[in-house]
């Protein structure tokens, strides 16, 4: 798939950075601590960017007399405004959890026991190198691979290309996003990336279909959110759950979980049939059309009807809203997107729909990002591949590019093909609650020669370790600068704020560690992560002085509308708009998206949908003292009318079993006008089983646990996850 | 004299509790007790539903029954915007003002004095907002004085619909919420 490349950075010209060229001589000048943090007098405010998900807000974080106080936003930050979400605010409580852990730990007993050994660093990274020595030895480097989430796993990342693997994957693209960007790269050409280029704050109309903002807390898309509600907004929910968003909205459609693509396309034939669409921009950047045409405008409302359970009339008006306000309009793609195993197509629907609004590049619509061009730090190369990756054997998914398949790794890893994975590493993402169907986890952890978790807490995948090693949490630890692409370039450090309460460790430290013993030290020439930071921050003029006073450089602003001189560009094999895909109908696939049905649940069973609440992280949260308070377990959202047929009371305790007689743990039910009759709705991250974890263990219910099923994205290997349906045990 | 006051507009907030953890942090309000919480109220039958949600807390209302029970005068209202406060030092933690509340704002803190909101008074005092106010990701409260009839908060109540929480209470709440 080279057809498919991968964004391109704009380059920040020379002008740009003149004020911090002038700094650059004073760059070598640390701001260096007098004593420890902790032994200081008064107040200090030290700036440093968020890590409780992944938006990357700029933070302040407020230290009295040596203690962590507070986190706030850092006015400067263009995504906080200086105001962070609750998890953010609730930073100070990862710092503070009683559960943290604490010191390296080698495993003691059968793996997934939680019996442990406290060892030292030294200890702990001789078992490592040793077993990675073999495994090179008998198997080659590829057979190590790693999975990580987050900013954080950078030089983890470097130590695993040094080391000579190319299995290195997050569980964010075939367990979240991977669908929506293969969607959006396919149509426009380009991903819709992280922090989402959705220009809500500007849009006039905002379509969200499952999003639930406000109960996903992503910061800069919930201050747009409130914003666009402000300036009366037209707003469009549609979700089988009647959310936050939807309480907000203009128009609600409560649609049957399954059936998206069927509005989607009825939606759009509508817009075509009726001539809505932005003619000038289509004829101008698209290609083609006419085939779309012929293909989308069969669906009526009546049919969709028929799936969606969405009245026709109500069809035909939210289609005539959106297109009313083009191309402020703005149907919005959605994060977590494996649903049903057409997702890729679905979410290509949505790009399209927004191709027929002229939104893509335009004011409301989807902005061109910017980033902060910062070379790379100076590595040797690394070594030469010499198999490939094992997460998508023979292609299987031609459309899984940029990123690799977790799930293909976890399978090559049970069946030794192509060839066996004997290691793997584990970073900041908890794969019992991130992959779908944990028997195959738990299957392909009992194949490893070793199993090494990073972690600030004894998430639930540590306790299937070999050794777990304790990091630090963001605001005790440096980390890779942030250059996220947004409206406007900039250039964001984490810094330590304050010491480690404990044995607990950065992970670059880790990392270098590590490589020293493996015989791969080169590959780690600095001295510590300042010395890379600096050297990175000094090739593009800046200073590392000035980055760690201010938290936030910025960049001027550029042009992000293609009103406003943003060039249009489209890196599709045709350099247009693909109304219909060539590349998709090469592959044998719809080069047009069709609706396929999805089953319904059996008499007596409800689709197990899931998602977020804005005071926790996937499952990465539930510990924090602060956030906890806030929320210390989930609930099963029951329709009233259901609850009252199978006798159950609001705040009882049930359980569910799914459809392959898997049984949850018990979780309170919240009987609620808020939701369909055929689904039941939990917050995902909930009903952790790792014993360690003693302020969260086993409470609530865990949707990954009956997420048994999964079905598999034909285009590019994603795990859709609402295919499992639940019925009620009631001798909880 | 100023009479400060708050004025929420419960079309932006979405509940998501960050006024309640940023009043923990910055208040160092201990674990298991808030000062402020969130109120999610719906109506109706699926799929036509009407919900509002509002964060709450005390009202520092102009009439109060928690300083009138106050038997050492530790419940007092402090000279600057008429903010209801505690003095830590007078309260003797017989609960009167706790159960006297309508709107169940006070606990006692576990050094054994009634607390509540303070409407950030030590922040106020220095120029800046309370702290539920400077956090709010949606910006759905506003702070100031009410007696001025040319604040932000009282043009907000000029051109928008309120309501106050239990206004047959009597206390004459200083928190409005738009609707
Ligand atoms: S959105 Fe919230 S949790 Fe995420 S980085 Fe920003 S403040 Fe932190
Ligand atoms: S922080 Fe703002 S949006 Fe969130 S619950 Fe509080 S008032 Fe509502
Ligand atoms: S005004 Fe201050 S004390 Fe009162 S709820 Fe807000 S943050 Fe808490």
């Amino acid at each position: 798939m080279n057809s498919l490349s991968r964004r391109k950075f704009l380059k920040i010209s020379g002008a740009t950075i003149a004020t911090a060229a002038v700094l650059a001589g004073s760059a070598k000048t640390f701001v260096k601590a007098s004593k420890k943090i902790s032994e200081r007098k008064g107040l200090e405010i030290i700036p440093t960017y968020c890590d409780l998900c992944f938006w990357k807000c700029g933070a302040l974080a407020y230290i009295e007399d040596g203690k962590l106080w507070k986190v706030e936003g850092n006015p400067a930050d263009p995504l906080s405004n200086g105001r962070l979400c609750p998890r953010g605010t609730g930073g100070v409580g990862a710092h503070y959890d009683p559960d943290r852990l604490k010191s390296p730990l080698i495993r003691k007993s059968l793996r997934g026991e939680e019996k442990w050994i406290d060892v030292t660093w030294d200890e702990a990274f001789d078992y490592i190198a040793e077993k990675m020595i073999k495994i090179k030895n008998e198997y080659g480097p590829e057979s190590v691979a790693l999975f990580s989430h987050g900013i954080g796993g950078s030089f983890l990342k470097h130590l695993i290309r040094a080391y000579g693997s190319p299995n290195e994957t997050a569980p964010s693209f075939a367990q979240c996003r991977g669908p929506r960007e293969v969607g959006f790269e396919l149509t426009f050409g380009d991903v819709v990336g992280s922090p989402e280029r959705t220009d809500i704050e500007n849009t006039r109309c905002l379509t969200l279909i499952g999003s639930h903002l406000g109960e996903n807390m992503h910061n800069t898309q919930v201050q747009e959110f409130s914003r666009a509600v402000e300036r009366g907004a037209s707003i469009i929910v549609v979700d089988p759950r009647f959310s936050v968003a939807a309480s907000k909205a203009k128009y609600y459609l409560p649609i049957k979980p399954g059936t998206d693509l069927a509005l989607l396309l009825a939606w759009m034939s509508i817009i075509v049939n009726e001539k809505l669409y932005d003619a000038e921009y289509i004829s101008k950047y698209g290609t083609g059309f006419d085939l779309f045409v012929a293909e989308v405008s069969k669906y009526t409302p009546e049919w969709a009807y028929v799936e969606t359970g969405i009245e026709p009339d109500l069809i035909r008006e939210t289609a005539r809203e959106m297109a009313r306000y083009k191309p402020a309009s703005l149907v919005h793609p959605g994060r977590h997107a494996t649903w049903y195993g057409d997702d890729a197509q679905r979410s290509r629907a949505i790009a399209l729909l927004n191709a027929l609004l002229g939104s893509w590049g335009r004011k409301g619509g989807f902005y061109q990002t910017h980033s902060f061009s910062i070379p790379k730090y100076p590595y040797p190369p690394y070594p030469e591949l010499k198999k490939e990756s094992v997460h998508n054997p023979n292609n299987k998914y031609p459309f899984a590019t940029g990123e690799q398949i977790s799930t293909g790794i976890r399978e090559a890893t049970i069946t030794g093909k192509p060839y066996p994975i004997k290691g793997w590493f584990v970073y900041g993402t908890n794969l019992m609650q991130a992959l779908p169907n944990q028997n195959e986890t738990v299957e392909a952890i009992q194949n490893l020669d070793l199993m090494v978790v990073v972690d600030v807490i004894p998430s639930e995948i540590a306790g299937w370790a070999d050794v777990v090693l304790p990091e630090s949490v963001y605001l005790e630890r440096y980390d890779d600068l942030n250059t996220s692409p947004f409206k406007e370039a900039f250039v964001g450090i984490r810094q330590p704020v304050i010491e480690e309460p404990n044995d607990q460790k950065p992970n670059w430290w880790m990392a270098k560690k590590i490589a020293e013993k493996i015989g791969l030290g080169n590959y780690f020439p600095w001295k510590d992560v300042e010395e890379y930071l600096d050297t990175r921050l000094q090739a593009a003029d800046l200073s590392l002085q000035e980055l760690k006073t201010k938290g936030i450089i910025k960049a001027p602003q550029q042009p992000i509308y293609f009103e406003d001189g943003a060039e249009p560009e489209f890196l599709t094999p045709s350099g247009k708009i693909e109304f219909y895909s060539s590349q998709l109908a090469e592959a044998g696939f719809d080069p047009v998206p069709r609706y396929t049905k999805h089953p319904d649940p059996p008499p007596g069973y409800f689709r197990l949908i899931y998602g977020r609440a804005p005071v926790h992280t996937f499952s990465k949260t539930q510990s924090n003292p602060l956030l906890k308070d806030m929320m210390d377990e989930n609930e099963l959202w029951v329709n009233t009318d259901i609850a009252e047929k199978y006798g159950l009371n609001h705040g009882v305790y049930i359980k569910l079993k799914n459809q392959d007689g898997v049984v949850s743990n018990k979780i309170k039910v919240r009987v609620t006008e808020r939701i369909r009759t055929d689904c039941v709705y939990m917050v995902h991250g909930f009903g952790q089983k790792s014993r360690q974890l003693r302020s969260t263990f086993n409470k609530g219910a865990s949707d990954s646990e009956l997420i048994t099923k999964y079905t598999i994205d034909p285009l590019m290997g994603g795990t859709a996850m609402n295919v499992n349906f639940v019925t009620f045990e009631m001798e909880a | 004299m100023a009479r400060f006051g708050m004025v929420i507009d419960t079309k932006k907030c979405v509940g998501c509790q960050d006024c309640v953890i940023a009043c923990k942090t910055e208040n160092k309000v201990p674990e298991g007790h808030d000062r402020d919480w969130i109120v999610t109220e719906s109506h109706g039958k699926f799929p036509d539903i009407l919900m509002e949600i509002r964060t709450e807390r005390c009202n520092h209302c102009s009439n109060t029954p928690c300083v009138s029970c106050c038997p050492t005068g530790a419940s007092h209202i402090h000279d600057v915007g008429g903010v209801v406060l505690v003095n830590h030092d007078l309260c003797i933690g017989c609960k009167a003002c706790v159960e006297s509340c309508p709107y169940d704002a006070r606990f006692i803190h576990p050094d054994g004095y009634a607390d509540k909101c303070t409407f950030c008074i030590h922040r106020v005092e220095k120029g800046l907002k309370p702290a539920c106010v400077e956090v709010c990701p949606t910006y759905c409260m506003h702070f100031g004085d009410l007696d001025d009839p040319n604040s932000e908060v009282s043009k907000l109540l000029q051109s928008r619909k309120y309501h106050v929480n239990l206004p047959e209470a009597g206390t004459q709440p200083n928190i409005f919420y738009l609707i």
